[in-house]
């Protein structure tokens, strides 16, 4: 789906990831993991196409990234950023119909199809009863599950998300990320989410990559990277990794330092 | 894909059709109305009945009619033209105020506030003093391209003050909006007193006025108020996604740099081409487009019309009221109108900028 190889980028005269290689494939489910500052933003928005890589290179299903029109790529890969700074007083249901625009010729009217996908995301994402509301006037989660449903309304094979869920509360999280997992299971929709939340990861990411320093600590099965020696490494943080049979799951607790 | 059966189209909550057909219409009725009430007013007040004679059959011989040739002249190539021009002016200046607030994501931007249109008045005086800017169709065809190089001069300076530390801010923009407009400003009454020049004309270039224009003016302006008109048509879908921020209209497809570009491009060259016959007309760029948001919500598509239109109205009766307000007959220049009804406006939407303007 995505191939990465040997991709260095960042800022001028501030490179930011310093040169990481790895393969998504199709219905992978990853988390991407590190402190603040370890490049995890800047990848995502190299791999979405935002940032021109400094060096190597970003291939998307198989066509780099660089020969792909806009339209294109945003056919190709959804995606989410941390903040949203909305100006007009757009209904939500709109904002929704915004993800469409891929699909769309100019002076195409939107149809029949348009307006179903548009229910449907609003639909999985609960966010029916804010289609009238201004999306000015929403909560921060509120907005988030709104564009959410935007990006999903792109119906794009791989959706890259960056903290895309950080101001839901836990409920709305966890509902969210049930739905993707659902979207990953049975439409095989590869999702690539930038996290704070280890347990999340954990709970949801069957492949987990440690970024620090722009560098990639450790990538691998969910089970076999979340130790608490690659923990320890990447956070400087003492931590206790248990497996609750309820969940089933690792989860990690941060122990504060002694 | 359940969610085919029961869809609804009513959860779309757009202003519907009609709403937005009973708006447009209702601009143009106004339109209309106006510009038949201000054709009889003025030094030669015209009985009503004759305005609506000649506008019906503007060709016919009026000799017959019992109507002075005199009186026909003022009404269709005086006053209608005005009209015309006013609207013309009016929409372009609104449209223009529009597309920079949607396209650097800037409540406060209009052609006025971000100095193109000094800019322009700056670029079209020094044409006319450099001498290719004469009264001939000929030459004043060159007015309309001077006052867009002045435009766009204007925009890079302003562009240039206001990222000073890497960074386009809403409030510094428009800041250095102001300076470039106050520096141009002068540059053009010293420009035109060391030309030896009368007040009035530096008072037309800076405070905007819409007297004595004729036809000609109307032909020279139609072609690129037309066409930019498109031109931003054409890209209302992207002005709306990008309300989003640059980040996220590129995600979703967006070219934003080559949208920007255009739209830039295109909303500096109305405006010139307004400034070039009309002077400096400030607020209608800025006060339009947010109530005109108001009426009928953000959507570019339905918004961008109905703006050109009431944009249109504004200037129009701004100008009536500057050519029959003083008593003594002498005119006000139009810009004066718009600042006075504007200028209130403008501390309103300040004092409740965390509703409207999301500062």
């Amino acid at each position: 789906m995505i191939q990465v190889r040997d991709l260095r980028c960042g800022y001028p005269g501030h490179e930011v990831i310093g040169g990481v290689s790895f393969d998504f494939l199709q219905g992978e489910f990853v988390g991407i993991l590190g402190p603040n500052g370890s490049g995890k933003t800047t990848l995502l928005l190299a791999l979405g196409g935002i940032l021109p890589p400094s060096g190597g290179e970003v291939a998307v299903l198989g066509t780099p990234l660089n020969r792909l029109r806009p339209k294109e790529l945003a056919r190709r890969i959804a995606a989410l950023c941390q903040n949203s700074d909305i100006r007009f007083p757009f209904p939500c249901v709109e904002v929704v119909h915004m993800g469409r625009y891929p699909h769309q010729k100019r002076w195409q009217m939107e149809s029949r199809h348009d307006a179903a996908v548009v229910f449907r995301c609003m639909a999985i994402t609960e966010t029916q009863d804010l289609a009238e509301r201004l999306i000015t006037a929403l909560s921060g989660g509120e907005q988030q599950r709104v564009l959410m449903a935007k990006a999903l309304a792109q119906e794009t094979p791989i959706l890259l998300l960056d903290e895309a869920t950080s101001a839901m509360d836990v409920h709305r999280k966890l509902q969210i990320f049930r739905v993707l997992e659902k979207l990953n299971r049975d439409d095989g929709l590869t999702v690539v989410t930038v996290l704070h939340d280890v347990n999340v990861a954990a709970l949801f990411c069957r492949r987990i990559i440690f970024l620090k320093e722009g560098k990639v600590v450790a990538d691998g099965p969910t089970e076999g990277v979340l130790t608490e020696e690659n923990l320890e490494t990447v956070y400087q943080t003492p931590v206790l990794i248990h497996k609750p049979g309820a969940v089933g799951r690792k989860q990690v607790v941060f122990l504060p330092p002694p | 894909m359940n969610g085919t059966t029961c869809f609804q189209p009513n959860i779309h909550g757009r202003s519907s059709l009609r709403f937005r057909l009973a708006c447009y219409s209702a601009f143009i009725v106004l339109i209309i109305t106006t510009a038949f009430v201000t054709s009889g007013i003025g030094q030669f007040h015209i009985p009503y009945k004759t305005v609506l004679h000649l506008w019906f059959s503007p060709f016919e011989e009026t000799g017959g009619l019992g109507v002075d040739e005199r009186i026909r002249y003022i009404v269709l190539h005086v006053r209608l033209a005005r009209v015309c021009l006013a609207v013309a002016v009016g929409g372009a200046l609104a449209l223009a105020g529009a597309v920079y607030q949607g396209i650097l994501r800037n409540p406060l931007a209009d052609p006025f506030t971000l100095g193109v249109s000094t800019g322009a008045a700056f670029g079209a005086s020094a044409a006319i003093i450099l001498g290719i800017g004469g009264i001939h169709l000929l030459s004043l065809s060159a007015l309309p391209a001077a006052a867009f190089a002045g435009a766009m001069l204007a925009l890079y300076l302003v562009y240039l003050l206001g990222r000073i530390d890497g960074r386009l801010h809403t409030t510094t923009l428009v800041l250095a909006g102001i300076i470039v407009s106050t520096f141009l400003s002068s540059l053009i009454s010293l420009l035109k007193s060391l030309n030896e020049d009368s007040v009035s004309t530096i008072v037309f270039w800076i405070m905007g006025s819409l007297s004595g224009r004729s036809w000609v003016h109307v032909l020279l302006i139609l072609p690129y108020v037309a066409a930019g008109s498109l031109t931003i048509l054409y890209f209302a879908r992207e002005l709306d996604i990008l309300s989003l921020g640059d980040i996220q209209a590129q995600q979703m497809g967006v070219d934003v740099q080559r949208v920007r570009f255009w739209m830039l491009f295109t909303a500096s060259l109305i405006t010139a081409a307004a400034v070039a016959v009309s002077g400096v007309i400030g607020f209608v760029g800025l006060v339009v487009p947010h109530l005109v948001r108001l009426l009928i919500g953000p959507r570019h598509s339905t918004l961008l019309p109905a703006v050109f239109l009431a944009g249109g109205l504004l200037v129009l009766i701004a100008d009536t009221i500057a050519r029959s307000l003083l008593a003594s007959g002498e005119e006000l220049p139009v810009g004066v109108v718009t600042a006075i009804l504007g200028g209130p406006f403008f501390c309103y939407l300040l004092l409740h900028r965390r509703k409207y303007l999301q500062l």
